[in-house]
């Protein structure tokens, strides 16, 4: 004998589809809530505009290897948009518009990829975790800030985001078991872009969805439409109300595409199919949203002209700013390594000093 | 004043930390109600509760990544790995955040976490039970590595090593848990991270080691003074930053230097010690340095476990070696 002992659903949702309808019934308050549409709107058009030069940047090398973020603007300014300043975000190394929306500055972002420590100690919230490159490690610390959180009866969310491809290893499954167990105030979000470099979502695993893997842990798991702003605004709050008032993790699952290569070192070419990314374009995030604000009035081709010109030179700006931060000095090798400088690391610091030119040859 | 085994001690200063340090957490498996394996945190949940001692899940790499979390976030997280052999799936989170956390934000963010686990061989333990890989850890730059060899040491480097505003990684050699008993004053004294402590003044050699090992060069040294020959022994205890001040002029004295230490010999931290020796206390030589080291094979099963480590003898063998030269 046999009985049906746990069951589980994902549901998926959307509420802006591709061409700019609100579709179904029973749509959230942000979906009419047109200031903010617009706030959300400029933001990621900003994120774009940021991308598009940074890659610019690189290719002219003024910037090193740089992670694009094309594609992924609705939900990471939805991140952004949702979480309170005392909430903590960790994110990976992708999440721009999220972090723009917490105050990170531009320059800030181009100083950390262009080689500088200092990009790390940015403007945005003190408490926020720097850019992880590991790979799914960011689960973790921000399960153990929600932790911090719990213990010390605040009411703060944690937030990470993890790749499709991040969401293979265990540090994410491990963050799930935790924020069940603990019952945390985290909110884990799977940024499905459909690829981990060059490998694709269908060979990370068969499961239908990838949210499913935090119904596995006890937690409460939806996947959204990552491209429709609507959609991952709405499951943000819900998440981190659930977060804050003490009911416990969510997993959401954004499914979005990843519109450039992995970084500016890789060519996507090699490995995927020019007519897959076409038809990823027919379903990108700003097209929708523009298309949404000017049926409803909220939106024209003038203020769009505006928003251009006014992106591009706050990006200039900022790109003026990086490029005018020169070199950080010798002793940055060593003067941040501990609190108090050990004597081993002291005198190592003093022949530093004395033996090294005081900037790398050919710094500019 | 309390007579107490390392182990106790240990669970003294961890008691003391909870006691005056509110953002103090001590978290690891089977910490709890069971006290640990060891009992290291024996009665500390029932005395502090379980939102202060909490037992974790079985998973390492998440103990790991949620102190550096917590750590961030103005914690003091104290985690046990329960086991030196356990501690692998911790390296990717010590190396790539813990280490080097205050470095990559321009000091906006650090780590005040403290990694403990319990290592070295000698109790006849299964296997992945007796390794002693501390020159791992001390290899990474941005971590601290302390190894305690006696009750006292043990309660006032633990102290220092929580209190302290960077990751330390503090492994306490479990062969000696239990060895002997000494007076701990609980008094919240702490020891600094950064010095050797010199166990026994000698004239004639110098006898470096640290955890376990100090009770067999203690002997070794006995054994000579016996014969007639001073050595002096020194515990290294902070093995990084390395005190290397202490050790120099030590052999300025004597003249002659062998390192013992259980841990295998390529690599390991009697090389930065003999390298220390090359480089700054060369001309106070009068014979070569001698490491009386564990073997570059695999940690044996417990059968010959004890043929693996560094014996009485081996240390004398290897004193008689360098004395042998004029």
């Amino acid at each position: 004998m046999s009985s049906n002992v746990a069951a589980f659903n994902i549901n998926h949702y959307q509420f802006l589809d591709p061409s700019g309808q609100l579709i179904g019934a029973n749509h959230p308050a942000i979906a009419r809530d047109f200031d903010r549409l617009t706030e959300f709107y400029e933001l990621m058009t900003l994120t774009r505009t940021f991308d598009k030069k940074a890659i610019a940047l690189q290719r002219t090398g003024k910037l090193g290897t740089y992670a694009s973020c094309l594609g992924h603007e609705a939900a990471q300014v939805a991140i952004g948009a949702t979480m309170r300043e005392e909430d903590c975000f960790a994110p990976m190394y992708r999440e721009y518009g999220a972090q723009l929306y917490r105050g990170v500055k531009m320059s800030e972002i181009l100083a950390y990829w262009g080689g500088d420590e200092r990009g790390n100690d940015f403007s945005g919230p003190k408490h926020d975790f720097a850019w992880c490159v590991p790979i799914a490690t960011q689960c973790l610390h921000a399960a153990g800030a929600a932790m911090a959180f719990k213990l010390r009866n605040e009411q703060r969310a944690a937030v990470s985001v993890v790749g499709d491809g991040g969401s293979s290893k265990g540090d994410f499954l491990e963050a799930i078991n935790a924020a069940s167990a603990w019952k945390l105030p985290l909110v884990l979000i799977i940024m499905n872009n459909q690829w981990a470099i060059s490998v694709p979502r269908s060979k990370q695993n068969s499961a239908q969805t990838l949210a499913q893997k935090g119904i596995a842990g006890g937690l409460p798991s939806i996947q959204v439409d990552g491209n429709d702003l609507i959609a991952c605004h709405w499951a943000m709050e819900k998440a981190l109300e659930r977060a804050r008032s003490g009911q416990g993790a969510s997993v959401i699952e954004m499914v979005t595409y990843r519109l450039s290569d992995h970084t500016t070192a890789d060519d996507a070419r090699r490995y995927r199919d020019n007519e897959e990314v076409d038809k990823a374009w027919e379903r990108e995030p700003l097209k929708r949203l523009r298309a949404w604000l000017e049926a409803s009035d909220a939106w024209n081709e003038d203020k769009q002209q505006a928003l251009e010109a006014d992106c591009v030179n706050r990006v200039n700006e900022a790109v003026e700013e990086y490029l005018a931060l020169g070199y950080p000095g010798n002793e940055g090798m060593f003067d941040y390594m501990f609190a108090q400088l050990p004597h081993d690391l002291q005198a190592q610091r003093e022949q530093a000093l004395r033996e090294l030119p005081a900037q790398p040859e050919g710094h500019h | 004043m309390a007579n107490l085994t390392l182990v106790e001690a240990v669970t003294q200063a961890l008691a003391w930390e909870l006691e005056h340090d509110d953002s103090v957490v001590v978290l690891g498996e089977d910490v709890g109600i069971n006290g640990g394996v060891f009992r290291a945190t024996n009665g500390l949940q029932q005395r502090f509760g379980d939102q202060r001692v909490i037992d974790t899940p079985l998973a390492e790499v998440m103990i790991a990544g949620m102190s550096i979390g917590m750590a961030a976030q103005g914690m003091k997280p104290v985690a046990e790995a329960q086991f030196m052999g356990f501690i692998y799936p911790m390296l990717d989170h010590m190396i790539c955040h813990a280490a080097r956390m205050r470095h990559r934000t321009r000091g906006r963010l650090h780590c005040p976490m403290v990694l403990r686990a319990p290592f070295g061989g000698g109790i006849h333990a299964p296997e992945h039970h007796s390794e002693s890989t501390e020159a791992l850890f001390a290899h990474i730059p941005g971590l601290r590595v302390v190894i305690p060899s006696s009750p006292l040491r043990a309660y006032g480097l633990l102290l220092a090593a929580i209190r302290d505003p960077d990751p330390v990684v503090f492994l306490e050699p479990k062969r000696i848990y239990r060895q002997y008993k000494e007076e701990v004053p609980d008094d919240g004294e702490e020891l600094p991270l950064d010095v050797c402590y010199v166990l026994r003044d000698g004239t004639d050699i110098t006898l470096v080691t640290w955890g376990a090992m100090v009770k067999e060069t203690l002997q070794a040294a006995e054994q000579l003074a016996a014969q007639g020959v001073s050595a002096e022994v020194i515990d290294v205890a902070t093995i990084k930053p390395l005190d290397t001040e202490t050790i120099i002029e030590s052999v300025a004295k004597t003249g002659r230097c062998v390192i013992v230490h259980e841990a295998a010999r390529t690599g390991g931290m009697g090389a930065e010690i003999a390298a220390q020796l090359a480089d700054a206390g060369l001309w106070h030589l009068h014979a070569p340095v001698k490491r009386v080291t564990g073997y570059d094979s695999v940690m044996p099963l417990y059968k010959m476990e004890m043929q693996y480590m560094p014996s009485v003898q081996r240390i004398l063998n290897a004193v008689s070696e360098v004395l042998e030269v004029s």
